[in-house]
């Protein structure tokens, strides 16, 4: 990020094309999945492709949008980064994984409740 | 008014260089913490999706069609708001006003969009009040747009401050924060248009 002095054309137009690509073949597979009588792909399957596709556009924007990782010496922005996806991991992940469990143990009505404790045990 | 003294004297260069390397380290720290917020309304959406109370799901409610455009207009203004940069490096000047004019028109397109989905939404129905899934919905995607009508606004001030000071090494210092932060926006969104959009038109699990 210094300054941005080493931003060259190219690397903006690499940066763009290919976010143009991934954005694209994400949806493609949506539509695929949407317009098919029967469900083409499985959820698990469609679930780890759309979090890879956005992964790999989000590391392709650091590098040719934002040029993480061009500083010279110390790659303090390149640290910052790494603790904040840690936390954002820990929030994001922790969440989910604590409130799953949680609606485990929460009322709903109460015949929900019991249909749901009866599929969870194999009553 | 420092900066300003600065620019006069070819021996400060190298420590107007530095002062604007800090300067962009310490908008790149707001902007991780302004990540962490982010996450924390992704969490919140995440965690309350399926809470409808009886209301349309996700998959019912939104458009991929209009979700496509908006992530391919964000994603082209954070390109040309790339060439603007470049533009800025060159010293050329109406080049850097003209891509951020171009950039400041993608990014109210992209409002326009956004702000006409959620009109719909709330015309039939579907407000903020109705459920949880609505709740997070409508503070995580009003969020972003709050930051992108922010920067757009920032971008005017940007266009005027360049027209009327020129490239001088203290306004392409704001304008490197600038590109930092719209390039920012457009991460955000490619997580927004993925857990939103795509992974809401799947259905439940």
């Amino acid at each position: 990020m210094k300054n941005d002095t080493q931003a060259t054309l190219k690397s903006y137009v690499i940066g763009f094309i290919s976010s143009v690509v991934l954005t694209l073949a994400a949806y493609i597979l949506i539509e695929i999945h949407v317009n098919s009588a029967h469900e083409t792909f499985s959820h698990p399957f469609l679930t780890f492709a759309f979090i890879t596709l956005a992964v790999i556009q989000l590391i392709i924007q650091l590098v040719f949008f934002l040029h993480l990782g061009n500083e010279t010496g110390p790659r303090w922005n390149l640290v910052v980064f790494g603790s904040t996806v840690a936390i954002v991991m820990l929030l994001v992940v922790g969440s989910i994984w604590i409130m799953n469990h949680l609606n485990y143990n929460m009322m709903a009505s109460p015949d929900q409740m019991n249909t749901y404790i009866q599929s969870q045990d194999g009553l | 008014m420092i900066a300003d003294k600065m620019e006069k004297h070819g021996e400060h260069d190298a420590s107007q260089n530095a002062r604007s390397d800090k300067a962009a380290f310490g908008f790149w720290v707001y902007l991780m913490t302004d990540l962490i917020m982010f996450a924390t309304l992704f969490a919140a959406y995440a965690v309350l999706r399926d809470n409808t109370f009886g209301g349309p799901s996700a998959a019912q409610l939104f458009s991929l069609n209009s979700a496509l455009a908006e992530t391919l207009i964000l994603l082209t203004s954070s390109f040309t708001c790339g060439l603007a940069m470049l533009a800025a490096h060159r010293g050329k000047k109406n080049q850097t006003i003209a891509w951020l004019g171009v950039t400041l028109a993608l990014g109210l397109t992209f409002l326009t969009l956004e702000l006409t989905e959620f009109s719909h939404l709330l015309a039939g129905g579907n407000s903020w009040t109705s459920n949880a899934f609505l709740s997070s919905f409508f503070a995580l995607v009003g969020t972003h747009g709050l930051h992108i009508a922010i920067g757009s606004l920032w971008m005017i001030v940007m266009m005027k401050m360049i027209w009327t000071r020129g490239l001088t090494p203290f306004t392409t210092s704001k304008l490197t924060r600038l590109a930092l932060f719209w390039h920012f926006l457009d991460i955000v969104w490619i997580f927004i248009f993925t857990i939103v959009y795509l992974m809401g038109a799947m259905g439940m699990s």
